[in-house]
């Protein structure tokens, strides 16, 4: 049976990793490298690199980073952040990147997935989504994206994004809810429902993450076939081998040897 | 040495990464000199299949591919070059290299329950024992991604086997000195360098 896979975030800032909440405030937590492979030693089952501040500082990913990532793990890893045309996809992949992240940009250009699936693979383009929840009824499924983290508003809904991104190729979705993000009170369960059962592709769900009885939840009510953890990890409070023992208790298929 | 097949596939940067981690000499090569001479060879991949014949019979690699595996030399296949050494895919219904008898399917998506691709860690059970499975339990789970799977028309060439989208399919596919893995060994953890490390020691027999 295929597992549900736990995948903690690296957001990296100026070479350290960070954490901020609803997308602020973000404070240093460590060396990238060094977590990423206790992560992955740890038993995760996947990783995620995003340089946060390229975009805004108009410059390219720190592409060394990238490589010095993939040169010392040996879990699937994928990398966002200054990603702006395909040449950038195919320096990340070429780096030893599994999957490529856009987000923003795919907003502004949506044929970049297309184009991206078309060259590298479906499999390896992840499409990004910042969700805010809205009672405006311009959105059908109550939530508007935004992009540049939380700074934009897009006009675009959700649920139909996520639809449009499929048809246009993209290999996996990573739904990360702007009112949970950085909170560790819980995923936005009925948003990662809403999204995951909607689309033929796998759906990760992401913010919110705080005990691993969120992650119970979201593998379950919520249908995410992956989630992403921060916080909770990124502190010391659990370690992913106490995640995993919860969830195989609660029944959920997770990845026990490593 | 290594010769690691370069055709344009996907993941030939993490499948030398992962050999350089465990000290095993490879190089990332499409001259067919290199991968005669080369102790063993692997052929990976990640893409379509129509796309992938395309380019090899460009490149002129089918008939050093074919050497190869007929010289007795340890020959991996990884995803999508596990798929394309049967004899023909339904991914663009393309004949393909035709090494072991057989065909590619595609997963037929049941619900929501079940996404295409399978992406993931799922379970491979042992159904023949094989020198690449040496050290590694039973039922260990590794990194899958595809959308496509091995239907292999006899059952001694099946190593390993999987269940995904209602369909139990061959994931590890073998004969003589040609082994195959859907799943990808490079990105599997430890266990997975196990089994590089298997197969840079294996001298082709079982």
């Amino acid at each position: 049976m295929l597992s549900k896979r736990i995948i903690p975030c690296l957001d990296v800032r100026n070479k350290k990793v960070t954490k901020g909440v609803k997308f602020q405030n973000n404070v240093e937590l460590g060396d990238p490298v060094e977590m990423a492979v206790a992560y992955s030693d740890g038993g995760c089952d996947e990783l995620v690199f995003y340089d946060i501040t390229a975009s805004a500082e108009g410059r390219p990913i720190d592409i060394e980073m990238v490589k010095e990532v993939a040169r010392v793990i040996r879990i699937p890893f994928s990398v966002g952040g200054g990603i702006e045309t395909l040449a950038d996809m195919h320096r990340v992949l070429l780096a030893g990147a599994e999957k490529v992240s856009v987000n923003s940009l795919a907003v502004n250009n949506p044929t970049i997935i297309s184009e991206g699936a078309r060259a590298f693979g479906s499999q390896c383009i992840v499409l990004g989504m910042d969700p805010v929840r809205t009672g405006d009824p311009l959105f059908p499924s109550g939530y508007e994206i935004t992009i540049r983290g939380f700074r934009e508003r897009t006009g675009l809904d959700a649920l139909e994004w996520a639809l449009q991104a499929e048809e246009l190729g993209v290999g996996e979705i990573v739904v990360n809810s702007v009112d949970a993000d950085g909170t560790r009170s819980g995923f936005e369960i009925d948003l990662t429902n809403m999204i995951a059962c909607s689309v033929g592709i796998p759906v990760i769900a992401s913010g919110g993450a705080g005990t691993p009885k969120h992650l119970i939840e979201v593998f379950t009510r919520g249908q995410a076939d992956a989630a992403i953890i921060a916080s909770m990890i990124h502190t010391g409070e659990y370690t992913i081998r106490q995640i995993k023992d919860e969830l195989v208790s609660a029944g959920v298929p997770i990845r026990k040897k490593w | 040495m290594i010769a690691i097949i370069d055709y344009n596939a996907g993941n030939l940067t993490s499948v030398r990464l992962a050999l350089e981690y465990i000290g095993v000499e490879c190089e990332i090569t499409r001259d067919p000199a290199k991968i005669a001479a080369a102790e063993r060879v692997i052929f990976p991949g990640v893409g379509a299949a129509e796309a992938a014949m395309a380019n090899l019979k460009e490149f002129g690699l089918l008939e050093p591919i074919r050497e190869t595996v007929a010289s007795g030399k340890p020959f991996m296949g990884i995803c999508l070059g596990s798929q394309i050494i049967l004899e023909h895919s339904e991914e663009g219904d393309v004949a393909c290299i035709g090494l072991i008898p057989g065909t590619v399917k595609r997963f037929v998506p049941i619900d929501y329950l079940c996404k295409i691709p399978q992406m993931g860690w799922n379970t491979v059970e042992i159904k023949n024992q094989h020198p690449i499975f040496d050290g590694i339990e039973d039922s260990t789970e590794f990194y899958f991604v595809h959308s496509y799977y091995c239907a292999p028309s006899q059952e001694s060439h099946i190593i390993g086997e999987t269940d995904y989208a209602g369909v139990r399919f061959a994931s590890a596919v073998g004969f003589k000195n040609l082994i195959a893995t859907q799943f990808h060994p490079e990105r599997s953890g430890r266990i997975g360098l196990k089994m590089l490390e298997n197969f840079s020691r294996w001298d082709g027999k079982c």
